[in-house]
C-alpha cells in the first residue's frame, strides 16, 4: 500500500522525525578527523610532539582545514566567472574586452577586488545602519551555504543531505531578505524600488522553480542530491531531462526560472541600470558592494549546477561505463555550459517590464509546471521502473514535439511578413 | 494666531493618495540622454505624473548670438544637437542664405559642388544620428550588444566627416555659401575618388546591417512587448504638441520637409518617407514607441539611397563657396525650416542691416516632442518613462539650447 502511494503521489516515503539529517552526524564526523589525527598524523610526528599531541584541538582543526579548501575555493569562482563574463561580453560585441592587467587580462577581476578592497566603505549617514552592514552578509552567506549540497563528484561534497535539494530551496529564498534588508536600509528610492522588484520578482518565480523540481523528486522519489544523481547513472538517456516529456519541459522551466532567480537579463529588473540606476546595492562601495557582486557570480555557478544535478546527469557520464564528461571535469563543464547560455542570454536580449514579468510566471510558467506534476504522475504510473521502452516512448515523444514546435514556429515566422511602413 | 495658521497649512498638505512616492529622475541618471530632470510622483511603479524639468544644459546660444557675426554663430550651432551636427549648421545657413537672397543687389548662388556635398554630409550624419538613437534606445530597454554595434558603425562614418572638416562632433563644416574649405577636395582628384570610395564601402558594409539590427533588436519579441501599444502619441496629438520628424511621421502623419517642401537639391532625388502604420502581425499600433523607433530604422535605408544616388552621379566639379564678400544680410526677418534627423529645425532670425542679428530663435524639435512627455507617461510605469524618452530621441543640448 505504502509503495503504490509513494509511486502515485511520487513523494519519496521517508519518516521526518526518524531520519530528518541522518548524515549530518557530528559525533561520526569528529571520530573521523580524530582517526586521521592518530592512525596518519601521529606516526609521523617525532615521539616527543606525539605524546602530548592536543588530539581534541587537533580533530577541530582539521575540519577547520577541510572546510577551509571549500571555503578557499568557492570564492574563487566568482573571481574567474567576472573575468569569463568581461570575455565573452566582449567577444560578442566585437571587442577584446579586459586586455591590461596580466596576460590577456586575466588578473583583471582581482586588480579590481583590491581597488574595492580599498575604497571608502560609505555608509548613507540617514539609513538604518545596521541592517545596511548586515545585509552583504546575509546574501554572501547564503549563496555559499548552497554550495555545501552540491555534489561535484561521487566523494566531493560537503554534506550528503538527505534532503539537499529542499535544503538548496530553503537556504535560496533567504537571498531575498538580504536583498529587502539593503533596499530598505539604504535610504535611497532606487533602492527600495529595486529591492520591492527583487522581492516580487524572486519570490514568484520560486513556485515554478520548486514545482519543476518536484517534478525530478517525482520521479527519483528522493530528496538526496547523490541519489537524484545515481539515478542518471546509464548514460545520456537516462539523464532526467530526457526521462519524460515532462521534465524535459521542466528543465526549461527552471532554468528560466533560475535566470530570474538570480536577477539576470532579460530579468535583471531589480538592479535595471537604466531604470533604477543600480537597484538595491547602489548606495554600496567598497568591499560591500564587492560581496554583491561575488554572490550573484556564486549564485549563477550554483543555480547551474543544480540544474546540472537535476537534469544533466550530475557528475555522471554521457556514456554508461565510460568517463566521459563524468566527474568533476565533466561537472563542471556541463555546467560552465549552462553558465555561457546565460552569459549569451545577457547580452542578446532586452528586459522585461514588471508587470510582464509576473505575467510569465503566473500565466504561463505556474500552470504548465501544474501540469508537469500531474503528467509525471501519470508518466510514473505507467513507468515505475526507467527501462528501456520508457526512455524510447519518451524520447520519441521529446523529439516528435520538438518537430512541431519548430514547424509552428517556422511558419509562423515565414507568414509574419517584415514590418515595413511606408 | 500663528499657530492655527501652521495647522491649516498642515491640513492643506496632506495628499489625497498618501503613499505618493516623488523620485527625482535625473539629472545624473543612466538613460535620461543627457541632463534631464524628471519629477516622478510614483505610487509603487506606477507613475502618476512625470514633469520634465530642463536648463541643466542651458548656455544662453540665442542671447550669445545677438554679439557675434553670422559665420561666428556656425560653431554655436553645432554644439546644439551635438548628434546631428551637420544638419544644425545647414538649417542656419539655409536661413541665413534666405535673408540674405532678399537683398536684391548682391546677388550669389550657392554653387552645384557645395549642394551635394551638403546633402551627402548630411545624409550621412543623419545615419550617423539614427544609430545613435537605435543603440541608446536598445540600451535603454536592456540590450547593451546593439549599443555597441551602432558605435562600432558610427566610428566609421566618424572618420569620414574627420576627412572632410577635421572634427569628429562639432564640424563647423557648412558654411553661409558653401561647404568649409579647410581641407581641399580637389574637383576629379584622387582625394575625392578615394572619399567617394569610401563612402560607397561604407553603404555596402552598413546597408545589410539594418537588417541584422532588425532581427536582433526590431523584431525581438521582448523589445516590441516592451515598446509596442506604450505610450500612443496619436495623430491630432502629435501636431498638437508641435512634434516633427520621425516622431510626427511615427504618429501616421505623412510630413517630410525634404519631399514636402524641398529645399536645397532634395527634390532632384528619389527617396520614399516612411510613415508608420499598423502592423497587427506584431501587434504594433501608429503612434507607439515601437512606431518611432522603427521610422528612424527606415529612414537609414533612405538615407543610404540618397547617398547612392549621389555617388552613381558624381559630384560636380566646381568651387565650393559662393562668391559672398561680407555676410550684412539687409533689414528684415526670416523663418526657415529644415528637416534634421530629429525633425523640424526651424531658424527664426531679424536682422537689423549689421552684420550682427538682433534676434535669433532657435526652434527645437526635441524641445516639442520633450512637452508630450507629462501627457504620454500618466499611468505607465517606470519602466515605460525610459522606453518613451528614448522613442521621442532628444537631445538635451538643442532642447536647453
Amino acid at each position: 500500500m505504502s509503495d503504490f502511494r509513494a509511486m502515485f503521489v511520487g513523494f519519496p516515503d521517508f519518516n521526518v522525525s526518524e531520519n530528518f539529517f541522518p548524515d549530518i552526524n557530528l559525533q561520526e564526523k569528529l571520530n573521523w578527523a580524530e582517526e586521521f589525527i592518530q592512525n596518519v598524523l601521529i606516526p609521523r610526528l617525532p615521539e616527543a610532539v606525539a605524546a602530548h599531541f592536543p588530539v581534541e584541538l587537533g580533530t577541530v582543526l582539521v575540519m577547520f582545514a577541510c572546510a577551509g579548501i571549500f571555503v578557499g575555493v568557492v570564492p574563487l569562482l566568482p573571481l574567474f566567472l567576472v573575468l569569463a563574463e568581461r570575455k565573452v561580453a566582449a567577444r560578442f560585441q566585437n571587442r577584446t574586452g579586459p586586455m591590461r592587467v596580466g596576460p590577456w587580462g586575466t588578473l583583471q577581476t582581482l586588480a579590481d577586488g583590491i581597488k574595492l578592497i580599498f575604497k571608502e566603505d560609505f555608509i548613507p549617514p540617514q539609513g538604518d545602519k545596521l541592517l545596511f552592514l548586515l545585509a552583504p552578509y546575509i546574501i554572501f552567506a547564503c549563496s555559499f551555504a548552497v554550495f555545501a549540497a552540491i555534489p561535484f563528484g561521487q566523494n566531493i561534497l560537503v554534506s550528503p543531505f538527505n534532503i539537499g535539494i529542499f535544503y538548496i530551496m530553503a537556504i535560496s529564498s533567504v537571498i531575498v531578505m538580504g536583498v529587502i534588508m539593503a533596499g530598505w536600509s539604504s535610504n535611497s528610492k532606487w533602492s527600495l524600488l529595486g529591492s520591492l522588484r527583487s522581492a516580487a520578482q524572486i519570490v514568484s518565480y520560486e513556485i515554478p522553480l520548486g514545482l519543476s523540481i518536484l517534478t525530478v523528486v517525482m520521479l527519483v522519489e528522493s530528496l538526496n542530491m547523490q541519489e537524484i544523481v545515481a539515478s542518471q547513472s546509464n548514460g545520456v538517456f537516462s539523464w532526467l531531462i530526457f526521462r519524460s516529456p515532462f521534465t524535459f519541459i521542466a528543465f526549461f522551466i527552471f532554468f528560466i526560472s533560475s535566470i530570474a532567480e538570480v536577477n539576470r537579463t532579460p530579468f535583471d529588473l531589480p538592479e535595471a541600470e537604466s531604470e533604477i540606476v543600480a537597484g538595491f546595492h547602489t548606495e554600496y562601495s567598497g568591499m560591500r558592494f564587492a560581496l554583491f557582486f561575488i554572490a550573484e557570480y556564486a549564485n549563477m555557478f550554483a543555480v547551474s549546477a543544480i540544474a546540472v544535478t537535476l537534469f544533466l546527469g550530475g557528475w555522471e557520464g554521457a556514456l554508461p561505463g565510460y568517463d566521459i564528461l563524468g566527474g568533476l571535469p565533466g561537472f563542471v563543464i556541463k555546467t560552465l555550459a549552462l553558465v555561457f547560455l546565460m552569459m549569451w542570454l545577457r547580452w542578446t536580449l532586452p528586459r522585461l517590464r514588471v508587470d510582464q514579468l509576473m505575467n510569465l510566471c503566473w500565466k504561463y510558467f505556474i500552470p504548465i509546471a501544474f501540469f508537469n506534476i500531474l503528467g509525471t504522475g501519470i508518466w510514473g504510473l505507467i513507468f515505475p521502473e526507467d527501462t528501456l521502452v520508457s526512455t524510447i516512448i519518451s524520447c520519441a515523444i521529446i523529439y516528435i514535439g520538438l518537430i512541431v514546435a519548430y514547424t509552428i514556429a517556422g511558419r509562423t515566422l515565414a507568414q509574419k511578413p517584415e514590418p515595413q511602413p511606408s | 494666531m500663528e499657530s492655527t495658521q501652521q495647522t491649516e497649512s498642515k491640513i492643506i498638505e496632506l495628499k489625497p493618495f498618501a503613499d505618493e512616492m516623488v523620485v527625482n529622475m535625473g539629472p545624473q541618471h543612466p538613460s535620461t540622454h543627457g541632463v534631464l530632470r524628471l519629477e516622478l510622483k510614483l505610487d509603487g511603479e506606477v507613475v502618476r505624473e512625470a514633469i520634465p524639468h530642463i536648463g541643466y544644459l542651458h548656455r544662453c546660444f540665442e542671447k550669445h548670438s545677438e554679439n557675434l557675426s553670422y559665420p561666428q554663430i556656425i560653431p554655436f550651432t553645432d554644439r546644439m544637437d551635438y548628434v546631428a551636427a551637420m544638419n544644425q549648421n545647414w538649417g542656419f545657413c539655409l536661413a541665413v542664405e534666405k535673408l540674405l537672397a532678399a537683398d536684391e543687389s548682391k546677388e550669389f548662388e550657392v554653387p552645384e559642388r557645395a549642394e551635394y556635398l551638403r546633402v551627402l554630409i548630411c545624409e550621412l550624419n543623419r545615419i550617423a544620428s539614427h544609430l545613435l538613437s537605435f543603440g541608446t534606445y536598445g540600451m535603454d530597454i536592456g540590450a547593451f550588444t546593439p549599443f555597441l554595434y551602432a558605435f562600432r558603425d558610427r566610428e566609421r562614418l566618424l572618420l569620414l566627416f574627420e576627412k572632410v572638416c577635421g572634427a569628429r562632433l562639432t564640424y563647423n563644416y557648412i558654411r553661409i555659401g558653401g561647404v568649409s574649405e579647410i581641407i581641399p577636395l580637389e574637383p576629379g582628384s584622387i582625394a575625392e575618388q578615394n572619399f567617394l570610395d569610401e563612402i560607397e564601402e561604407f553603404l555596402d558594409y552598413f546597408e545589410p546591417l539594418i537588417d541584422v539590427y532588425n532581427e536582433l533588436l526590431t523584431k525581438n519579441s521582448i523589445f516590441a512587448e516592451r515598446t509596442m501599444r506604450v505610450a500612443i502619441m496619436s495623430a491630432e496629438m502629435a501636431l498638437s504638441y508641435g512634434a516633427t520628424g520621425p516622431n510626427l511621421r511615427g504618429s501616421g502623419v505623412d510630413w517630410d520637409l525634404r519631399r514636402d517642401e524641398p529645399y536645397s537639391i532634395y527634390d532632384r532625388f528619389d527617396f520614399d518617407v516612411p510613415v508608420a502604420v499598423d502592423v497587427p502581425e506584431l501587434g504594433a499600433v501608429v503612434g507607439d514607441c515601437w512606431c518611432r523607433y522603427k521610422i528612424r530604422m527606415d529612414e537609414m535605408k533612405q538615407s543610404v539611397r540618397i547617398v547612392r544616388q549621389i555617388l552613381a552621379e558624381g559630384l560636380p566639379g566646381g568651387p565650393v563657396m559662393a562668391d559672398l564678400k561680407a555676410v550684412r544680410p539687409p533689414k528684415g526677418e526670416i523663418y526657415f525650416r529644415s528637416e534634421a534627423p530629429r525633425g523640424e529645425l526651424g531658424f527664426y532670425i531679424v536682422s537689423d542691416g549689421t552684420p550682427k542679428p538682433v534676434r535669433l530663435k532657435g526652434r527645437s524639435p526635441c524641445f516639442s516632442a520633450l512637452s508630450a512627455l507629462q501627457e504620454l507617461s500618466r499611468g505607465l510605469m517606470v519602466a515605460d518613462i525610459i522606453a518613451i524618452i528614448g522613442s521621442i530621441d532628444i537631445v538635451m543640448g538643442e532642447v536647453d539650447r
